[in-house]
């Protein structure tokens, strides 16, 4: 090969592996657009105004005049900021028993040596296959008839136990070396304790990843809340903007729910923002929506 | 064939975020490794050796510097059109394929008139599981085999499309101490039976001089010393390749040059003409030193270590680098019963002196330059 | 029963009675509700066991075209974003600047509020008097007329239902394959470019095969995802799914047990049986291919 042809050869190459990245880029770059779209589009819709908005017979893709009035509208004119709280409320409760029943339960089954563990370790998996939907009825009835429709505790009952955190927690707590439990025991530690200042220390990454989940869960959790609540002052977030879509405003003002929209989208955006990787990583270890 | 690196030089963007700069990997690398010959290529790990291996197989483009095969440059050519064959570390044998499979793999690869027929892929699959004798494994797949097989099959589909050069990175380093004797034979033989130019990378000394027609050492990423293997242990360039050959290794004394005199802790310990006056480091092989009653030089006996073949003098000396020093000596050169101190005289032949700044060889009357 | 043991059930308790009440007792009562004959929610009284419940779900026409709307949705969008992810995952995985940022942004459809996003694609896509929507504007830009996506023909619904289900599982789906293409070792693909081998060729004998296990995770959570699809439906279409011809089997469950159409918790269990029923058959099916495929 001389080397004429080998510059050739070098320089076709060059151009084909360029080609070949720029494809790529703009590929993604396409696909983040698409991704990125609705929220640049409901930000954009809640800063027009209703008349500017309505105005539009072609939307436009930007706008000149942004307004926060929507916002204001928004927390005004239907109780939005009502259900925010409503749905923190439920958020932080549920999340925060979650864990504390979970932790508990791993604990048990990661540490403690009792009979029949294996076999009710079995059943416990075995229940991650129970699919929501077909519990969800007798669930409806049950707190139905215990009067607990339109309150916090028949919201947070039957949303506490995951079967699937207790078996993240009980894999992670077997992690940790077997001779720390018997010099604590040596040293008369209690298991309580044991497991408060040993086990949720060292096991501390696993156990923000499952809160974090959790918390995502519950701000997007639409179903049962539904079932369970028909007066809007126990409306979540889900629901309300449901409501919003179908009675608020009185009339159809799509920038004032854009404005509720974006509220609501906001706080979950952040909190993926600063735990970014933690969520991505819990994620991938079995969460799938829903 | 034969291979030439000329100048060869590869840096890398340094790593991090903060950090600025560039670190280089390999430096100004010019050697050849002759047509048909099985050459190590020799350091300790973080040296450059992978990278430059790399270079060589076109899976790095270098910063500088040019690649030969047979006087044809290949240095920015894509693997595929190198012509090499290699065989990597973990062997990368496709754990979804059957033995057979993952040899066919790089032929089915080839295109246009290159392209042999079914048969013919079949045929040339086989030829190469028979050289590296898996014939009776094809039907497998990577996972039910062991190690050495496993070794064998990465061998077979580097050689499989009869590549110009076969390159081997660490072939050995997977193996159970005892399938590396062995594999390392095995390779030495396909490569004598194939005539293919080898070059293989390796961090084991005794593995690299063993088998290798040639060795090449390097350090932090520029060449040391080349040669045949037994030349570049008796004739060291430099303290650290005289300290990375050899095993029981080297022992190295802080010594004094003065006036033709090779002084160990003030003490004459050989003469050494044609050596300039100042202080030294002084390596002395295991096997340099002779037990003899009026040696000149005088250690403290720590134990006897009796090994078969040879027994190992384990003792002290003042000005040795080491805790202890080791001496291997025949068992009828040792006579009588032993105090706490043994005397020897050393071989010329097998001490070396450095300078203490750069570690560079000094030569002297005894040795030929 | 020792110490030891009384103090592991007293930290199981609160999981077990839980579990036992929300979880394992629904799971019983629900099969007993779905043979439990015109039963009365307000009196709770029943007046026969049989499989009348299941006989009148299915010949009910609201059920048939939320099966049908179901299966649609599934056999369009499993295959769709699973294809779709696996092209994303591999052009993100060839790239090195910029990669965190996209990965960034491919993932935060799935730490929203499908309700509260719906909205916005409803927007995006409706069509009232006032105006045609952003799509239908760019439809016009290539020359198509305007068409109603929320309260317009069926197949232009379900287009924009699919299109909302693959954006919302999408990433998921890439975040598994990202990782699980990141786990090859790099040897493979050394080995392979020694060899001379094509990118496609890589790609097909090489990347796939490695990463299989993993599609195939994809393949079966996304059939069942797909099975119980539900709140997508709501977010564009409203709560009324049977009026827009768009309702889900999940749906049909939660309208039979509660709403305007609701009261009926037994054809709810029945429906929710069936579609038990038809989930773990396809499972069974996904599982039996696959494993016929990947011998051990």
């Amino acid at each position: 090969m001389d080397h004429e042809e080998y510059e050739k050869k070098q320089r076709a190459m060059h151009r084909r592996d360029n080609l070949r990245k720029a494809l790529t880029y703009l590929f993604l770059s396409v696909w983040a657009v698409v991704v990125l779209f609705p929220f640049y589009w409901m930000v954009l819709t809640s800063l027009k105004s209703y008349a500017a908005y309505n105005a539009e017979h072609t939307p436009v893709f930007f706008t000149l005049e942004p307004t926060l009035e929507n916002y204001q509208n928004a927390f005004t004119a239907v109780p939005l900021g009502g259900y925010l709280l409503n749905t923190l409320i439920f958020s932080v409760i549920t999340t925060a028993v979650m864990v504390v029943v979970s932790t508990l339960a791993a604990y048990a089954f990661a540490r403690l040596r009792f009979r029949g563990k294996n076999l009710l370790f079995g059943l416990f998996l075995s229940m991650m296959m129970i699919p929501t939907e077909l519990v969800v009825i007798t669930n409806f009835v049950t707190i139905t008839n215990w009067d607990m429709r339109n309150s916090f505790i028949g919201l947070i009952l039957p949303s506490i136990t995951s079967v699937f955190y207790i078996y993240l927690l009980k894999e992670n707590f077997e992690q940790v070396p077997d001779e720390l439990y018997r010099a604590a025991k040596v040293d008369g530690t209690s298991d309580l304790k044991y497991l408060w200042k040993v086990m949720i220390p060292i096991c501390r990454p696993t156990i923000v990843t499952i809160t974090i989940l959790k918390l995502i869960e519950c701000w997007n959790s639409y179903v049962w809340p539904r079932l369970i609540t028909d007066d809007p002052a126990y409306y979540l977030v889900s629901n309300g903007i449901q409501e919003i879509r179908e009675n608020g405003f009185g009339r159809e003002n799509i920038p004032a729910m854009m404005a509720a929209v974006v509220v609501i989208s906001v706080p979950l955006i952040l909190l993926f923002l600063a735990f970014r990787n933690k969520i991505m990583e819990g994620v991938s270890r079995g969460g799938t929506k829903g | 064939m034969n291979i030439e690196l000329q100048g060869l030089t590869k840096r890398f963007p340094a790593r991090g975020r903060k950090a600025k700069g560039e670190t280089t990997a390999v430096q100004d690398l010019t050697f050849t490794v002759p047509d048909g010959k099985l050459v190590g290529l020799l350091g300790p790990s973080g040296c450059g050796k992978s990278t430059t291996l790399n270079m060589i197989c076109g899976l790095e483009t270098p910063t500088a510097g040019k690649i030969f095969f047979g006087g044809e440059e290949v240095t920015a050519l894509p693997p595929e059109l190198r012509g090499v064959g290699m065989v990597f570390q973990n062997y990368a044998l496709y754990p979804h394929l059957t033995v057979l499979q993952n040899i066919l793999f790089p032929l089915e690869n080839l295109k246009g008139a290159a392209r042999p027929t079914r048969q013919q892929m079949r045929d040339r699959a086989l030829e190469a599981a028979k050289l590296v004798q898996i014939e009776e494994l094809l039907d497998r797949r990577p996972k039910e085999l062991s190690g050495g097989q496993q070794q064998r099959v990465a061998i077979a589909r580097a050689l499989v499309k009869e590549p110009r050069v076969l390159l081997l990175d660490e072939p050995l380093s997977n193996l159970d101490a005892r399938l590396r004797l062995q594999t390392r034979e095995e390779i030495c033989k396909i490569q004598k039976k194939t005539g293919i130019t080898t070059l293989f990378v390796t961090h084991d000394q005794e593995e690299a001089m063993s088998i290798s027609d040639f060795i090449v050492v390097m350090k932090d990423g520029v060449l040391m010393q080349q040669g045949a293997p037994q030349q570049v242990y008796d004739d060291p360039a430099n303290l650290f390749v005289a300290k990375f050959l050899g095993t029981p290794p080297i022992n190295v004394f802080a010594g004094e040059v003065k006036s033709g005199t090779l002084l160990l802790a003030g003490q004459k310990a050989l003469a050494v003409p044609g050596a300039p006056d100042g202080e030294v480091w002084a390596g002395v092989r295991p096997e340099g030193f002779v037990p003899a009653a009026d040696g000149p030089v005088e250690c403290g006996l720590n134990r006897v270590e009796v090994l078969g073949r040879d027994t190992s003098i384990v003792c002290t000396h003042p000005a040795c680098q080491a805790d202890t020093l080791r001496a291997v000596v025949r068992p009828e050169q040792l006579s009588g019963p032993m105090g706490s101190a043994v005397r020897f005289a050393l071989k010329p032949e097998k001490v070396f002196l450095f300078d203490r700044a750069a570690g560079q060889r000094i030569r002297f009357g005894g040795t030929t330059a | 029963m020792d110490r030891n043991s009384k103090k592991a059930w007293l930290y199981l308790l609160p999981s077990i009675v839980l579990l036992g009440l929300f979880l394992v007792y629904p799971l019983i009562d629900v099969a007993v509700y779905s043979v439990e004959e015109c039963y009365n929610f307000a009196s709770q009284s029943y007046q026969g066991i049989g499989l009348y419940n299941f006989s009148y779900v299915l010949h009910d026409p609201y059920f048939l075209q939320a099966v049908e709307n179901t299966f649609v949705l599934v056999i369009i969008t499993v295959p769709v974003s699973t294809i779709l992810a696996l092209v994303i995952s591999t052009a993100l995985s060839s790239i090195k600047p910029l990669r965190q940022l996209y990965q960034t942004v491919y993932f935060l459809p799935y730490v929203t509020n499908t309700l509260a996003v719906g909205l916005v694609f409803m927007v995006l896509f409706q069509r009232t008097e006032y105006t045609d929507g952003l799509v239908n504007l760019m439809l016009e830009w290539f020359g198509a007329g305007p068409v109603d996506f929320i309260n317009g023909p069926h197949w232009a619904k379900m287009f924009v239902l699919c299109f909302y289900t693959i954006w919302v599982v999408l990433p998921f789906k890439i975040l598994v394959l990202t990782s699980a293409l990141a786990s090859v070792n790099d040897e493979y693909y050394k080995a392979a470019r020694v060899d001379g081998t094509s990118r496609t060729r890589i790609f097909f004998r090489i990347t796939l095969p490695m990463i299989s296990p993993m599609i195939v995770y994809l393949v079966i959570t996304g059939f069942i995802g797909a099975f119980k699809a539900y709140s997508d439906a709501v977010a564009l279409f409203g709560t009324d799914l049977n009026a827009a011809g768009m309702n889900t089997i999940v749906g049909y469950v939660y309208d039979m047990l509660y709403g305007d159409s609701g009261g009926y918790p037994s054809y709810a269990s029945a429906a929710a049986i069936i579609l038990f029923v038809i989930v773990l058959t396809i499972t069974c099916i996904n599982l039996l291919v696959t494993r016929k495929r990947t011998p051990a």
